[in-house]
């Protein structure tokens, strides 16, 4: 999670120390785009020439031209190995971005998903013929059914964003069943909500109405009962919230919002902190999605694929998307057309199969006792973290327990001319991924940390030393050593504004010399 | 457990340096009458080898689409990805680190993402591309929202040669979004007016091509007279292959392209994860939903890349955000830029001839049975047939000898009145064997 408000996006000019003649440095290696060396007339597929024959393409073939280079297998191993190697990634160090989970990713789960049986097969071949698959997304709605004590899953979301895309269209759905369509058109939504929230619930037409948060960054039931009304059709609560707390008051709030005809929608993006510790349906929630790449381990992929299925509740469960896995006489079937009160398709097949493995793989490693184990240890490790820290940064919240992250602000860093986007900078340069920084956007300057259980107490101990490190030598005034950096990475800090200013959103080939002047 | 590093000793350590006496009192705020005291009613933890035993049984109990003669297509198609493709996607550097937050340490990610948007826009012929979106589905709906705000309108038209489950999607997010989106009658023969429904309140008009039979459509006047009603042409294909062959969208007038790339890198996974495709003008770029990577330059004035226009997006924008999207399909997109890297326009045109030439070659043999009629007058790689009876049943039927037949159009759309229209996909990886296979079975099942 990052948020460009409040931050600089163009760095100050900075001169490199030591220049090489390829601008290589050592293992880092520059590497040009491939449209700058691959050549038109090579390509790394080996494929049969047909015979001759008369197309059939009705007049259509492509005139247009096709400028994509190709690589020979070598050059483009080489190619890709070392745009691998200018990135961070979990298994090469600690990566506490807050509430975005950066757990161990086992390797067992990229095996399993790997399976013929599960990597090829159709999602339109005969049901009959994928048993063992409809097997596979009964059981993982078992264990997540199981999990959050909800009455229902849908596994169809792609993502979180899609989950609750997902839920919210669930609850439009079940309102307009009761002819409430036309005048339940809010939704409540904490300032200190993740974007999608506000945005997931505007997209399909509701009117969004922020809920302050208190001072202990939790949300008031009270304040909730004064926002409620006949216009509310649901409450979006994040729990674990974004400030890394439990939402102490959540039974309170459910209430309140059920007595007054609204649904409670459950932002699960942090239900990493909470599994086997609490259910999600004891609480008086009506749908939540759960990211499996976040909370079951599914690989972030630089940016996706996620899964993001949702839970649902007795009230809501008939309002499910298609497609569904149903038991019948002959096995297991699959419902694909809407029957009923479902609110029908949102996306082309059964959902992500392919994180689906992997998630049970996972659950099935850990069991009801590793999977509680495992929350245990992912809010052990923010606590330690943030005990080992909080006489030298500041917390906006106080020195109170926390969940699976621990929140800091930009208080200490007053009048030291060294923002929070300089010290997640000078971080780099020590091996770290920064934390999530800017958000949520209630606390000023945040910085979010989410060590996550998969942190040994060594790697936990080294990072807090260096982040009292960085810290004692802010306070010492050495602001190089923030405003600059980072000055080892494969790159200095990027210039954003002149990106967005004029978008260059494609490789295009150099005008010639003579058509530059 | 073998994923949890710490020793009971340590977690007394650590509680006792945190200064609580017990794990319980840093789960206080959960209220004591919503907190678990035992385990939740699931298996215990299991070993490496037992899980591989327990998944690999359920595995076993599906039919492989490499294993048998196999023709299924209908939106997700099985091409051959060379061995490299998934060795790389499951470097460390690519496969466990996050979306490009932190540009100065994420340049492997976002360069490949600029490689993608430069290939996606290069192969629909259209100025740019995102940084991927879901999948094609979702990115038509997407793209009928966004044409919804570029025009100010709130009307699609659907051709009827959509395929059957982009259409529910595309209606499913207009409907929940308060806008229209009509949707014409099944049109198998590809002959439908479309263009007598564009009137000045239609915000764009959406045609696949290849279209859901197989039919390859010629665009241009629809283009021209959804440009000359104000209305924007948003094209949409389930097939990327095909544009190795076929003239792009981009080169027909369409405004928007959306498409699903899951035939380049990706394989077939049960319908997922795949990876959304979605091209459009540059002037339109603002209105774009997804992330979008773009070049510049750091401070030492290096080239450089970093996702850039984020404020059409959630993270800032949040309720006036182009969309929700927020996670994309980051690692399949990888798959298709190395997949698409190795191919070359070159390559692309071989594979994509290849399917063709064997597609071509099926379908002629085909004819050749009573009781089967091919209905295309075009195709790429995948046409339709008009067969006797219920092609559901005759698939069922074929599926017990051991050979997946292809897709029945009445399993996508049971209302469409097309029970006898079976969609047959034919690719690089079809053996003659396996056409062999499939024209004996059908001609035996036909014929009793």
């Amino acid at each position: 999670m990052l948020n460009n408000q409040g931050r600089p996006t163009q760095p100050e000019k900075a001169s490199a120390s030591y220049r090489t003649f390829t601008g290589n440095r050592g293992l880092q290696m520059e590497e040009a785009l491939i449209f700058e060396t691959g050549r038109l007339d090579v390509t790394g597929v080996d494929c049969e020439v047909p015979a001759a024959f008369t197309a059939r393409l009705g007049g259509l073939e492509r005139r247009a031209a096709l400028d994509l280079p190709g690589l020979s297998e070598p050059e483009a191993m080489r190619h890709y190995v070392r745009l691998s190697q200018k990135n961070y990634s979990i298994d090469a160090g600690l990566y506490p971005l807050g509430s975005c989970t950066m757990k161990h990713n086992p390797r067992l789960n990229e095996k399993m998903a790997r399976l013929p049986g599960f990597a090829d097969i159709h999602p339109l071949q005969p049901v009959a013929t994928v048993q063992g698959a409809l097997a596979l997304l009964a059981q993982l709605g078992h264990w997540l059914t199981t999990m959050t004590g909800m009455a229902a899953v849908s596994l169809v979301p792609k993502a979180g964003a899609h989950g609750e895309l997902c839920g919210m269209m669930a609850i439009k759905t079940a309102i307009a069943a009761r002819g409430e369509a036309a005048t339940r058109r809010v939704v409540l939504v904490p300032d200190s909500a993740h974007g999608t929230n506000p945005a997931t619930a505007a997209l399909i037409g509701f009117e969004v109405r922020a809920v302050p948060a208190r001072a202990d960054g939790t949300v008031d039931p009270a304040a909730v009962a004064a926002l409620m009304g006949p216009e509310v059709a649901a409450i979006m609560l994040t729990n674990p919230n974004t400030c890394g707390i439990f939402e102490r008051d959540i039974v309170a709030i459910a209430e309140i919002i059920h007595e007054g005809g609204g649904y409670f929608y459950c932002d699960g993006a942090n239900f990493n902190a909470i599994v086997g510790k609490t259910r999600t349906g004891d609480l008086g929630v009506d749908a939540m999605h759960i990211n499996l790449h976040k909370t079951f381990s599914t690989p972030h992929g630089g940016g996706g694929p996620g899964s993001g299925p949702v839970v649902l509740s007795a009230r809501l469960a008939a309002f499910a998307p298609v497609p569904f896995v149903r038991a019948s006489e002959a096995g297991l079937e699959l419902v694909e057309h809407v029957t009923g009160q479902s609110f029908g398709r949102m996306s082309a097949f059964h959902g992500q199969m392919g994180m689906f493995v992997r998630a049970l793989a996972y659950m099935m490693s850990h069991g009801a006792d590793g999977l509680r184990q495992a929350s245990e240890d992912a809010v052990l490790n923010a606590n330690y973290v943030r005990v080992c820290l909080n006489d030298i940064m500041s917390s906006p919240f106080g020195a109170r327990p926390c969940m699976h992250e621990a929140l800091f602000d930009d208080e200490w860093l007053k009048g030291t001319g060294i923002t929070t986007l300089d010290f997640a900078k000078a971080m780099i340069d020590e091996g770290y991924h920064p934390m999530t920084m800017y958000f949520p956007l209630v606390v000023h300057g945040a910085m979010l940390i989410e060590p996550t259980e998969s942190e040994s107490l060594a790697s936990l101990d080294l990072f807090i030393m260096t982040l009292r490190d960085l810290a004692f030598s802010a306070q010492r005034g050495e602001t190089e050593r923030f405003t600059g950096a980072p000055h080892l990475a494969p790159r200095r800090r990027l210039d954003e504004t002149r990106a967005a200013r004029a978008p260059k959103l494609r490789w295009t080939p150099p005008l010639p010399a003579a058509a530059a002047e | 457990m073998r994923y949890l590093p710490h020793t009971s000793d340590e977690r007394d350590a650590m509680l006792a340096r945190i200064g609580v006496a017990s794990l319980d009192e840093l789960f206080a705020d959960i209220p004591a009458a919503q907190r678990l005291e035992g385990l939740l009613d699931l298996p215990h933890g299991a070993s490496e080898m037992a899980v591989e035993r327990q998944l690999g049984n359920l595995a076993a109990r599906n039919i492989a689409a490499g294993s048998v003669p196999f023709f299924c297509g209908a939106g997700a198609y099985r091409h051959h990805v060379p061995a490299s493709v998934d060795h790389l996607i499951q470097r460390s550097e690519f496969l466990t680190s996050y979306t490009p937050y932190q540009p100065e340490i994420t340049q492997g990610t976002l360069q490949y993402l600029f490689e993608f948007q430069t290939q996606v826009a290069a192969l629909t012929g259209m100025e740019v591309a995102n940084a991927s979106m879901y999948d094609g589905s979702t990115a038509a709906a997407e793209a009928v929202l966004m044409a919804h705000r570029l025009t100010k309108r709130r009307k699609a038209v659907l051709s009827g040669g959509l395929h059957p489950h982009y259409a529910e999607t595309i209606r499913t997010l207009s409907f929940m979004a308060g806008a229209d989106a009509g949707l014409l009658p099944a049109d198998p023969l590809a002959d439908e007016d479309i263009m007598a429904q564009i009137d000045a309140e239609t915000s764009c008009v959406v045609v696949q091509s290849p279209d859901v039979f197989g039919n390859l459509r010629d665009m241009r006047a629809i283009a021209a007279r959804a440009h000359a009603q104000g209305a924007l042409l948003i094209a949409v294909f389930t097939e990327v292959m095909a544009l190795g062959l076929i003239e792009p969208p981009g080169a027909m007038g369409a405004d928007i392209v959306a498409g699903e790339g899951q035939s380049i890198g990706n394989g077939l996974n049960f319908g997922g994860p795949y990876v959304g495709l979605m091209a459009t003008r540059q002037n339109f770029v603002r209105q774009m939903p997804g992330r979008l990577c773009g070049e510049t330059l750091d401070a030492e004035g290096r080239r450089g890349f970093v996702l850039t226009l984020s404020t059409r997006e959630q993270h800032i924008r949040r309720d006036k955000a182009t969309s929700n999207i927020c996670t994309n399909s980051g690692l399949c997109a990888l798959a298709f830029t190395i997949h698409m890297s190795l191919l070359g326009a070159k390559g692309l045109r071989q594979v994509a001839l290849l399917n063709h030439a064997k597609a071509v070659a099926l379908a002629q043999k085909l004819t050749g049975i009573a009781g089967v009629e091919l209905i295309n007058q075009s195709f790429f790689n995948e046409f339709a047939v008009r067969v006797q009876g219920d092609a559901r049943v005759l698939v069922e039927k074929l599926a017990k000898t051991g050979v997946l037949a292809g897709v029945p159009y009445a399993r996508l759309a049971p209302q469409a009145g097309l029970d006898d229209i079976l969609l047959i996909a034919v690719t690089e990886t079809t053996t003659d064997d396996d056409a062999n296979a499939l024209v004996a079975a059908l001609a035996g099942a036909l014929s009793c």
